[in-house]
């Protein structure tokens, strides 16, 4: 199982912009989800006790698997099959479905004696959310915001089997001519994109909640 | 055009390539492969839940797993190993392992102390207080482990369509290629009910079983304050 090394170069410019793709596919269904999750999460978070109604719908839409999802997008978005905005749409809803439960998570583990405190100390609730309550809260919305990127990044590739995916399209064409070095290309590279995705929000985490560093190491 | 059309036409439900058949295929891939990772993952998640040693290698898969391409992994082992039955089930397997490795090891560790230390002082061996106390106050969280490697698995299994051409994701596969929409949906569509319906299944029965391993209490200890929270799920 020697890498063609050749065939590598040769392909230098088609596999840069499968990667380019790879990114696109799946850090914008992560942005979108992080930008409709924190208000949703918040409102399903006030909803006190039909919250966990909404979390185990979501919980339901979290089960089911991703091919599945992405072959149903056109029924619901009108779209055509090979259309890569399926693909963004249906990773962004699972994003949400875990992030809007990471938000309400974190937003649960604001013990209530601090809550109290700020109001005591004469905080209105718009600024207790953002200057008491979010800032505790985001550990945990930061450890799903992980899950999530990692997932996605994992998941653009199936989407191959219905002629899309990105660096999946590597899976396809070695396993098409019994030729692994597009294969070995393909989980090298998503692999990385994971594993630098994933320090990458932890450096932002160790930078924007700096208090938390000596006790976090998850 | 009505994209119901195959799901709705009886022949497609028969013989060797119908629906049902497909879906038997798809349910026995399943149970099969979290079967084998559980015979593997539930002893070593005791040990290691119970002696603490290795819950580093244990923190270490369950995040590395996440970053796995399934359909790379998938079509690197085929292209090694073979299209056979085997080495198909044998890649599900080890995808099926880390969730419920985790669950187990995180539910043993997690018994709690003071059950624990009565069990000592009653006299239990240390065999007795991994049967009679830590099992039981583990197995609600080691069933959402099987919970989620098998939604894994099944979401998995159909991708294995793909070098394999049983199971449900054969629609997916013979539909894309034909430009067979109805059918297509009709994979997606059997595959999404599947997943859904054991989902709430395995979710039925780990809720039986937290109502057992701690009668009289609506939120155990023992689950932690979010069950979810040690073993996060990933998507499929």
């Amino acid at each position: 199982m020697n890498l063609d090394w050749a065939w590598i170069q040769r392909n230098l410019a088609m596999i840069g912009n499968l990667l380019v793709d790879h990114i696109i596919l799946s850090v914008l269904p992560v942005l979108i989800a992080l930008v409709i999750s924190l208000p949703l999460g918040f409102l399903v978070f006030k909803t006190k006790r039909v919250a966990n109604v909404i979390l185990a719908f979501l919980g339901v839409i979290y089960s089911i698997p991703s091919l599945a999802l992405f072959v149903m997008m056109p029924l619901i978005l009108g779209t055509k099959i090979l259309n890569p905005v399926n693909i963004v749409v249906a990773l962004a809803i699972y994003s949400i479905a875990l992030l809007v439960r990471s938000v309400v998570d974190g937003l649960r583990s604001v013990p209530a004696s601090v809550k109290q405190s700020a109001t005591a100390v004469g905080y209105g609730w718009l600024r207790r959310l953002f200057r008491v309550e979010l800032p505790l809260a985001m550990p945990v919305i930061y450890a799903g915001l992980r899950v999530v990127t990692v997932s996605s990044i994992a998941l653009v590739s199936v989407a191959v089997l219905i002629g899309s995916g990105a660096l999946g399209k590597l899976f396809d064409l070695g396993f098409g001519s019994f030729f692994y070095t597009p294969i070995i290309v393909g989980l090298v590279l998503m692999l990385a994109l994971a594993l630098v995705a994933d320090a990458l929000i932890l450096l932002i985490q160790r930078g924007t909640l700096p208090w938390f560093r000596k006790r976090r190491t998850a | 055009m009505n994209i119901f059309s195959y799901l709705t036409d009886p022949a497609n439900w028969e013989g060797p390539a119908g629906i049902w058949n497909l879906l038997l295929q798809q349910l026995a891939y399943t149970a099969a492969s979290v079967a084998i990772a559980a015979v593997i993952a539930i002893p070593l998640g005791i040990f290691i839940g119970h002696t603490g040693r290795g819950s580093f290698l244990v923190i270490g898969v369950s995040n590395a797993a996440r970053a796995i391409p399934t359909l790379g992994l998938l079509v690197l082992v085929v292209l090694l190993l073979g299209t056979g039955v085997g080495p198909i089930i044998g890649v599900l397997a080890v995808l099926a392992l880390p969730p419920i490795l985790t669950a187990t090891a995180a539910g043993i560790h997690g018994a709690d102390p003071e059950a624990v230390h009565a069990g000592r002082a009653l006299g239990l061996s240390e065999r007795q207080v991994v049967s009679k106390v830590e099992w039981p106050l583990a197995l609600p969280l080691v069933i959402s482990g099987l919970r989620s490697s098998t939604l894994q698995v099944v979401a998995t299994a159909t991708v294995a369509a793909y070098s394999s051409g049983e199971g449900l994701g054969r629609l997916l596969i013979t539909g894309n290629a034909t430009r067979d929409y109805p059918q297509m949906f009709a994979g997606a569509f059997m595959v999404a009910v599947l997943a859904v319906v054991l989902d709430i299944l395995l979710g039925g029965v780990g809720w039986l079983a937290s109502r057992h391993a701690s009668p009289g209490r609506r939120t155990s200890r023992s689950r932690g304050a979010s069950p979810r929270g040690e073993t996060i799920d990933q998507p499929a």
